[in-house]
């Protein structure tokens, strides 16, 4: 039974004024919660403007300028010509075809090199696979460096040790690559049933046989899905990587946006969405084959 | 029914291979296709090796180098620099939450309009859709160098590059998290004399709130990484800094800034995974 306790204030009975009361109190930390979160962020907002040179007004003349860059940038392409003038603003379709194949076989070593590498090291560094006290730890940490590195850092250091060309672009994908694909890798492994791989060791299998016969069968279309997952992000790493020396699509793009030749940024954008888009819709194909469609679902 | 396998004759086991191939074998043409799918594979990579020119010489060099390298980035100084060095990473940050927010904000409205059931008629939603797969086709990097030419060198190109990158692929999450709301406490709303908006404000939008927070700041976070390179092509924060001391060969501070990207990155990861787990 509540208590028929008047509001001094208002007069108001009982379980009215109690609610009231607690209604007052939670909305009032919450309006707190609020504020504080609030002028936290707009600090946060503040600051960030002023370290990276941002203004209001910057932006504001800035996105027009933006803007007509774009317009810029698009062919004029008249309907009673439109093959000639179509014909015109790809007027280097051979050579880029040739580069973007380029890109492509870029982004595939990749792929494959840091594939084979996490495939090498995805084993040692899974904690039920590996009994000994560091190796999954160091293991670990090598796989997360590799990953934390961004590939156009890698880039970077690596046009300046094996001189420009796609050789360092595919080096800069692969290393990137082991180390994100490393950790994905060993996190299938440590998700096997240990029930094969008990089968194995009674069998007298010793460590090699455990990981042949009883972990691969159980990770390897997982391992599959992940890779070509890889190779789509792949795609795009490989065409940003030209920028920095590494040949391909990337090293054209770079060369046309710098020296201004507008058509040609839009003929190459559109080039490499197009390729984008099309084999990220092989690469779920696939995907969808080997895994069956009870994964995505 | 057993068979005695000891008994059993030649021409029995020629009229069970006849009654079941598959158990005995893969077909010629299978065969056929399996390995030259595979010989095809391996003769890509021979083919790859060979044009991106991956002489062992090559490798070689290119390897002894890298070792020399190390060691020349071993032990890592700041060679003085360490407050431009701060700021730069602070830059960065910056650029990564203001790129993300400026992206969510214009990723909310832009996900309304994308999404099938907020906006039935769909060549809008089909439309709408496809600008943003162009959009989130093209990578930060290249937005960056875009915006470098027209708004010049410096932290806001990288800002916008984010920002416009992101709008795209936000706006596609936020769509979908759209569609996928429960039904039913859209028509309540509705059946008791809700407008368009008020259904968005008050039947969608308390739905999707969490999912759409934490997709941004699991965007922050992969901000953080992308941004630290935006400065390569001339967008400010830590890549300018990062790409003048390869290109003028001071390998220490060149090992300093990596071991500060490694710890800023690491840091914003555990941060977000705090947030996450109280909020989230």
């Amino acid at each position: 039974m509540v208590p028929h306790v008047a509001d001094p204030h208002t007069g108001v009975h009982g379980t009215v004024a109690t609610f009231e009361q607690t209604w007052r109190v939670i909305n009032r930390a919450k309006w707190a919660k609020i504020a504080i979160f609030g002028g936290v962020f707009l600090l946060a907002v503040a600051g960030s403007m002023c370290v990276s040179e941002v203004s209001i007004s910057q932006f504001v003349e800035g996105l027009p300028g933006f803007i007509a860059y774009i317009r810029g940038t698009l062919p004029i392409i008249a309907v009673d010509h439109i093959g000639t003038d179509i014909a015109e603003w790809y007027w280097g379709i051979g050579r880029w075809s040739s580069l973007l194949l380029d890109t492509l076989l870029m982004a595939f070593m990749g792929t494959l090199l840091g594939a084979l590498g996490a495939f090498t090291l995805c084993f040692p560094a899974a904690r039920n696979l590996t009994t000994h006290g560091w190796t999954p730890a160091v293991c670990r940490r090598l796989l997360e460096l590799f990953r934390t590195v961004p590939e156009l850092v890698f880039a970077l250091i690596f046009v300046y040790a094996f001189g420009l060309g796609p050789l360092p672009g595919v080096l800069a994908i692969a290393v990137h690559s082991m180390g994100a694909l490393g950790k994905l890798f060993s996190e299938v492994n440590e998700n096997i049933t240990a029930g094969p791989g008990e089968g194995v060791r009674a069998a007298g299998g010793n460590w090699m046989h455990l990981v042949r016969y009883a972990v691969i069968p159980q990770v390897l279309p997982n391992f599959a899905s992940y890779t070509l997952l890889r190779c789509e992000i792949n795609v795009r790493a490989s065409s940003v990587v030209g920028f920095v020396g590494a040949g391909g699509i990337g090293q054209e793009l770079y060369s046309v946006i710098r020296q201004f030749i507008y058509v040609d940024i839009s003929a190459l954008v559109l080039l490499l969405i197009i390729t984008v888009a099309l084999l990220d819709i092989t690469c779920e194909h696939l995907r969808r084959r080997l895994l069956g469609e009870q994964a995505f679902t | 029914m057993t068979t005695d396998v000891a008994r059993i004759s030649d021409a029995e086991i020629v009229a069970r291979q006849h009654a079941v191939p598959r158990a005995f074998g893969r077909p010629l043409a299978e065969r056929l296709s399996i390995v030259s799918g595979w010989s095809a594979f391996a003769g890509l990579i021979v083919f790859c090796l060979w044009h991106m020119d991956f002489t062992p010489q090559r490798l070689w060099q290119g390897i002894w180098k890298l070792g020399w390298l190390a060691q020349l980035m071993f032990p890592p100084w700041h060679g003085g620099w360490l407050r431009e060095f701060s700021y730069a990473m602070l830059q960065t940050l910056a650029m990564a939450f203001l790129g993300t927010l400026l992206a969510s904000l214009g990723a909310v409205p832009l996900g309304f309009l994308g999404a099938r059931n907020v906006v039935p008629q769909w060549l809008f939603h089909f439309g709408v859709r496809r600008i943003f797969d162009g959009i989130r086709g093209v990578d930060a990097l290249l937005w960056a160098l875009m915006f470098v030419n027209v708004v010049g060198l410096g932290p806001f190109a990288g800002v916008m590059a984010i920002a416009v990158s992101d709008t795209g692929t936000l706006t596609k999450l936020f769509a979908e998290a759209i569609e996928n709301v429960d039904r039913r406490p859209l028509d309540g709303v509705r059946a008791s004399g809700a407008n368009r908006l008020q259904v968005m404000r008050f039947g969608i939008l308390p739905q999707v709130l969490p999912v759409l927070l934490s997709h941004i700041l699991y965007f922050f976070e992969s901000n953080t990484r992308s941004a630290t390179i935006l400065g390569v092509v001339g967008a400010g924060g830590i890549g300018l800094q990062l790409a003048d001391r390869i290109r003028v060969n001071n390998w220490d501070e060149v090992g300093f800034l990596l071991l500060m990207i490694l710890l800023t990155v690491s840091l914003i990861d555990q941060l977000s995974k705090t947030i996450r787990r109280r909020f989230i």
